[in-house]
């Protein structure tokens, strides 16, 4: 994919995120948005054909998985019209990733459990002389749970260098700013202080996360530590702490519809 | 009884490359021959059970079949939900391997009473739990589950002597008769098993003609035996080394209950948070009416108004 084209599948996942909980009238949207960017470089640059020597996504903050559907249904990986099922009743696409679908690997959804699959994934293509790489998307307040840092020195311990971790620091939580519930203070230093090659990047912006995920220190895990903010893309969304649950209703759905399609523009 | 399931699981081993055993930094003098003969599919987690728990799913989705040992209590409570989220919710073969059910380590305290491994394993519906009696069950378990494909919890006592009658027999989801009786039932699982047919010869003294049935395992749980056993014998008795809800004696009365079998049950197993008293196996199994003489005494009792 080439600049454009990234955007233009950033876009097409924002949009699909904000389309389709107001559907589903259904709350997330905010940690979604955060996390397109995202998504969108992963999903673009991940391997996902192939059985055995596919790469490995596991979402960790299950709760966005609306933005991982979206990119998978936008590059056919869904069956067709299945994306208008999210949150209906009897449907797979649920609000946290399910392990029957094409193109996702782990069930999440119970927070500080995704990297230690990651981290399993990653031993396993090591041990079987895989060149698969596995992808974590992890949240800020994830780093809250105690199983996040057991994982985090298994993978350094065992020289994980094929373990990419994503942060979505978007510096808050359900109920409150992370600097007022746990302060994480610097995420990449405290990487850096367990082994890890950690380094901060703009979280919305493709090209310098593209880099990020190329820049691969050998032994070493991998953490990129995307700054980005909460609700991106829709104004009155960004950075509020009521957006992690609130549905849209007709009126903010069309701002925000409205509000994505001039910033695509742009 | 772990030595000799580590010993089947090194000569497994040898021709299953998707075997890996994971250890939450125990296993002194039991893991070494493993990890001498397979470094590469040997890994000590360090003290972090969640964690292993979900490298082992991460492992399992790969294909392997990855083993993670740890002292039975902190092999299934403290990675609990990581067991349910990982391999029970996505069916994969993962085996946990709880060393020292019940008070076997008995001198360590409460923290090391493995009191309700059964209760909150055989709740998983997907988990295949399974408590062998002696060392030679223990292999022929390992050996009959090697291609399950979803997980399977094993429990693994310290006692590994031959139960009486049972010549090395496991079959999964079966109740194995391993003494025929006909006045009363004495249900068991794992090595406790001893002292239910030890209770058996002390009631054969007393002119009671007691049956010995071991139930290898949960998930399938042997439900057609156990209602065939107990629909021709009127009172039974459960033994487990385990808290007496939840386990064993649990399944025997939901099964008399959904058959409708005129059976009287009498549940032995632990009552209550034991307190602070430590001591050997042997001191708290007796402590907690677990000894053959005290599971004779129960029987008897409970026949004599019968009589």
């Amino acid at each position: 994919m080439d600049a454009g084209e990234r955007a233009r599948f950033a876009h097409a996942i924002r949009r699909t995120i904000v389309e389709q909980s107001y559907r589903a009238n259904v709350g997330h949207i905010g940690s979604a948005l955060s996390i397109a960017d995202l998504v969108a470089v992963v999903v673009g640059k991940a391997r996902l054909d192939g059985e055995a020597d596919r790469d490995r996504i596991v979402l960790s903050k299950g709760h966005a998985a609306l933005a991982l559907y979206a990119a998978l249904h936008l590059r056919g990986r869904l069956d067709s019209g299945m994306i208008d099922t999210y949150c209906n009743d009897g449907s797979l696409l649920g609000v946290h990733p399910e392990h029957d679908l094409d193109g996702i690997d782990f069930c999440t959804g119970s927070l500080g459990q995704g990297l230690s699959l990651g981290t399993g994934a990653a031993l396993a293509a090591k041990r079987q002389g895989s060149a698969r790489r596995v992808y974590v998307i992890m949240s800020d307040a994830e780093l809250n749970e105690g199983s996040t840092w057991e994982a985090v020195m298994f993978a350094a311990q065992h020289r994980l260098d094929n373990l990419i971790l994503l942060i979505d620091l978007n510096g808050q939580q359900a109920l409150g700013y992370t600097h007022e519930v746990i302060d994480l203070g610097s995420v990449e230093d405290k990487l850096s202080s367990f082994g890890w090659s950690a380094r901060a990047v703009p979280g919305h912006d493709q090209e310098a996360l593209g880099d990020a995920l190329e820049r691969r220190v050998d032994e070493q895990p991998q953490a990129i530590v995307a700054q980005t903010t909460f609700g991106h893309g829709v104004s009155f969304m960004e950075s509020e702490i009521k957006w992690h649950y609130l549905p849209l209703d007709e009126e903010t759905y069309s701002t925000a519809l409205a509000e994505l399609d001039k910033r695509a523009a742009a | 009884m772990r030595n000799a399931f580590l010993d089947e699981l090194v000569t497994l081993a040898e021709t299953d490359e998707r075997i890996m055993l994971l250890t939450g930094d125990l296993g002194f003098m039991v893991l070494e021959e493993f990890q001498q003969r397979f470094p590469d599919r040997f890994v000590n987690c360090g003290v972090g059970e969640q964690n292993m728990v979900g490298v082992a799913t991460g492992l399992a989705e790969a294909g392997f079949v990855p083993f993670v040992y740890s002292i039975a209590t902190f092999a299934t409570l403290r990675p609990y939900e990581f067991i349910r989220n990982g391999p029970a919710l996505h069916d994969l073969p993962v085996r946990v391997v709880g060393v020292g059910g019940g008070f076997d380590y008995g001198h360590n305290g409460v923290t090391h009473f493995a009191l309700e491994d059964y209760a909150v394993m055989r709740t998983q519906p997907s988990i295949a739990t399974i408590a062998p009696a002696d060392a030679a069950q223990a292999r022929a378990a390992l050996r009959a589950t090697t291609d399950l494909p979803g997980p399977v919890y094993f429990r693994i006592s310290k006692r590994g002597d031959e139960l009486p009658g049972l010549d090395g027999r496991f079959e999964l989801g079966r109740l194995d008769v391993v003494r025929e009786g006909q006045d009363v039932a004495i249900l068991a699982i794992g090595s406790i098993a001893h002292e239910a047919v030890a209770a058996a010869d002390l009631l054969a003294e007393r002119g009671i003609d007691a049956a010995v049935g071991l139930v290898p395992s949960f998930n399938p749980s042997p439900i057609e035996d156990i209602a065939a056993l107990l629909s021709r014998i009127p009172a039974a008795l459960t033994v487990e080394s385990h808290y007496r809800d939840g386990g064993l004696g649990s399944l025997v009365a939901e099964t008399i209950a959904e058959r409708g079998l005129d059976c009287r049950l009498l549940r032995a197993g632990v009552p209550h948070m034991p307190g602070g008293e430590s001591g050997s196996q042997q001191f708290l199994e007796h402590r907690h009416g677990l000894s053959a003489r005290h599971l004779a005494h129960q029987l008897e009792q409970a026949l004599s108004p019968i009589a």
